[in-house]
């Protein structure tokens, strides 16, 4: 990956530390709940489906869809990369499960709606931001 | 099923001087719109027993917040019977529904709302800045959490401009809207405010200065983002017996709408072309036998452009996905259209008084009092609404 942009940073709690730092590992980690296998995401303490509490951090694939994108032209801090790409993509697992994000690994103008996307990720400090770079055909 | 918010009425507004960095004291602009607001209803502060206001006092994002309730509350010595401030309610103008209520169950008769705004003098000249993100861009320690921030600042997602463009774009993919479409929503707002001589912006702007204009975030240039200004707005909500005794024929609120039915976030919500405005306009025609057609004047948020469409779609002034078609041309929502939009120019071009200007222009309408852009043939019927993503909230307000 090319140069790291400038990012504010999550902070990192006992919740949500298996989605900010799962990356270490190369995995893209959700709570899935054991008894109706449903992921939940962000992190809560209870399923939103089924109320349980047995919530075990689980990786999934990395592979995602961008469901939809904007390019972002506002120097609202400074960066060398405008028009950067910043998007929401559903998780192959669970369309529902969605992630704000950024494509990269593409020119900003291939970006689309449906396009097939894959997990990498930008070491931080202490986190691992999960962006996402098209799957080659 | 009784439609409690009947028993409210809003008997007075005021709005103070709304400038680009005016450099004055925002408590002292919050103060301005509201005595003029108690004195438009022909009240003193003594009847005043109750103040709401949104989002009330706050750190960390100067200028977006002129005045919290207590310090209204002290400056006025006000004595009061039922006090509310926040954020988390339904959008900006949650904080008239509230009072509605509180006037509705007997906790107080008059209640002083307030909505304050000085982002233009917070700004400065640099603009409009990021999200939170100011301390974090200059070094500091600054980390992102809680359920507005913490999965949208790390993925350079610093601005509403981007959240709702991604709302724009995904209803463009889905139902053919256009650029063009969309840039009625501006090119109305402008008109209107060359009518409207408290308007910040009353030049008159054309489709090629539209298509000319940078882009901020696709598919929203500048003028898709409303302007930041320096501004109070106030209402007074009284319970409707009173009202016969007041300066003004009151505003009646036939219903409001302040549901949020599907997950209160920018990327979880369940249908990306719409947002939880979509949830308040449904609450809000189940709760009267009115319905779209009835509507005389529409003032609905534009934050940015595309938040209004949704609003459009979402009240049903035409079917879900069809907003592009509704607007095209702008001959439907212009000042003699068969629904008068955003008739004060919108905070497009009159300026981000964040909410409370939509509900002040409804009442300027109702009472026949907007000079130039008053929609003729007296409307009796006006819709107020403010809020975009998990915010929303509306009101739908008759004549007396
Ligand atoms: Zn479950």
């Amino acid at each position: 990956m090319s140069e790291k942009p400038f990012r504010v940073l999550p902070r990192v709690t006992p919740q949500n530390q298996h989605f900010w730092c799962g990356g270490a590992e190369g995995k893209l980690q959700f709570l899935r709940c054991g008894p109706c296998g449903s992921y939940v995401h962000p992190p809560a303490p209870v399923c939103g489906k089924c109320l349980s509490k047995d919530l075990t951090p689980t990786a999934v694939s990395g592979r995602a869809t961008v469901a939809t994108f904007t390019l972002n032209h506002q120097p609202w801090v400074p960066a060398a990369d405008h028009p950067y790409v910043v998007a929401i993509v559903e998780i192959e697992e669970q369309p529902d499960v969605r992630l704000m994000t950024n494509i990269v690994g593409c020119p900003p103008e291939a970006v689309h709606i449906g396009m097939a996307v894959a997990v990498e990720f930008e070491e931080h400090e202490d986190v691992w931001i999960p962006v996402f770079a098209p799957v080659d055909a | 099923m009784e439609i409690s918010e009947r028993r409210a009425a809003i008997t007075g507004i005021g709005q103070s001087e709304v400038g680009r960095r005016l450099g004055r004291d925002p408590l002292e602009l919050t103060l301005d719109a509201c005595l003029a607001a108690i004195e438009d209803a022909g009240l003193t502060r003594d009847d005043i027993d109750g103040l709401s206001t949104y989002p009330g006092a706050m750190a960390g994002q100067p200028g977006f917040t002129g005045a919290g309730v207590m310090e209204v509350h002290d400056a006025l010595r006000l004595e009061l019977e039922w006090w509310n401030g926040g954020m988390e309610t339904s959008g900006q103008l949650g904080s008239v529904i509230n009072a509605c209520m509180a006037v509705a169950c007997g906790f107080a008769k008059h209640v002083l709302c307030f909505r304050s705004v000085w982002e233009a003098t917070a700004q400065g000249k640099g603009g409009r800045g990021p999200i939170g993100g100011g301390a974090g861009a200059a070094g500091g320690k600054f980390r992102a959490s809680g359920p507005m921030i913490e999965f949208t600042l790390p993925f350079r997602a610093y601005s509403a401009a981007n959240w709702v463009a991604m709302f724009a774009q995904r209803h463009f993919h889905e139902f053919g809207t256009t650029r063009e479409q969309l840039a009625q929503i501006a090119l109305n707002a402008r008109k209107n405010a060359a009518l409207n001589p408290n308007a910040i912006y009353r030049d008159p702007m054309s489709m090629d200065d539209y298509f000319a204009a940078r882009m901020i975030s696709t598919p929203f240039c500048l003028f898709d983002c409303d302007v930041p200004v320096d501004g109070a707005t106030a209402f007074i909500v009284s319970r409707a017996e009173t009202a016969a005794d007041l300066r003004r024929p009151p505003i009646r609120v036939e219903a409001v709408g302040s549901a949020l039915r599907g997950r209160p976030s920018w990327d979880q919500f369940d249908d990306l072309t719409t947002m939880a405005l979509r949830d308040a306009s449904a609450m809000l025609w189940e709760r009267s036998d009115l319905s779209p057609s009835d509507v005389d004047v529409a003032e609905l948020y534009d934050g940015f452009s595309f938040i209004t469409l949704a609003w459009i779609e979402a009240l049903g002034f035409c079917k879900r996905g069809e907003g592009g078609a509704f607007i095209e041309g702008g001959q439907r929502i212009a000042l003699e259209g068969e629904l008068p939009l955003n008739t004060h120019g919108g905070q497009l071009s009159a300026g981000r008084l964040h909410g409370y200007g939509f509900l002040h222009e409804a009442c300027v309408q109702l009472w026949g009092e907007a000079g130039a852009r008053q929609v003729s043939g007296s409307p009796q019927v006006a819709l107020a609404a403010a809020g975009g993503g998990p915010l929303a909230g509306c009101l739908l307000l008759t004549a007396d």
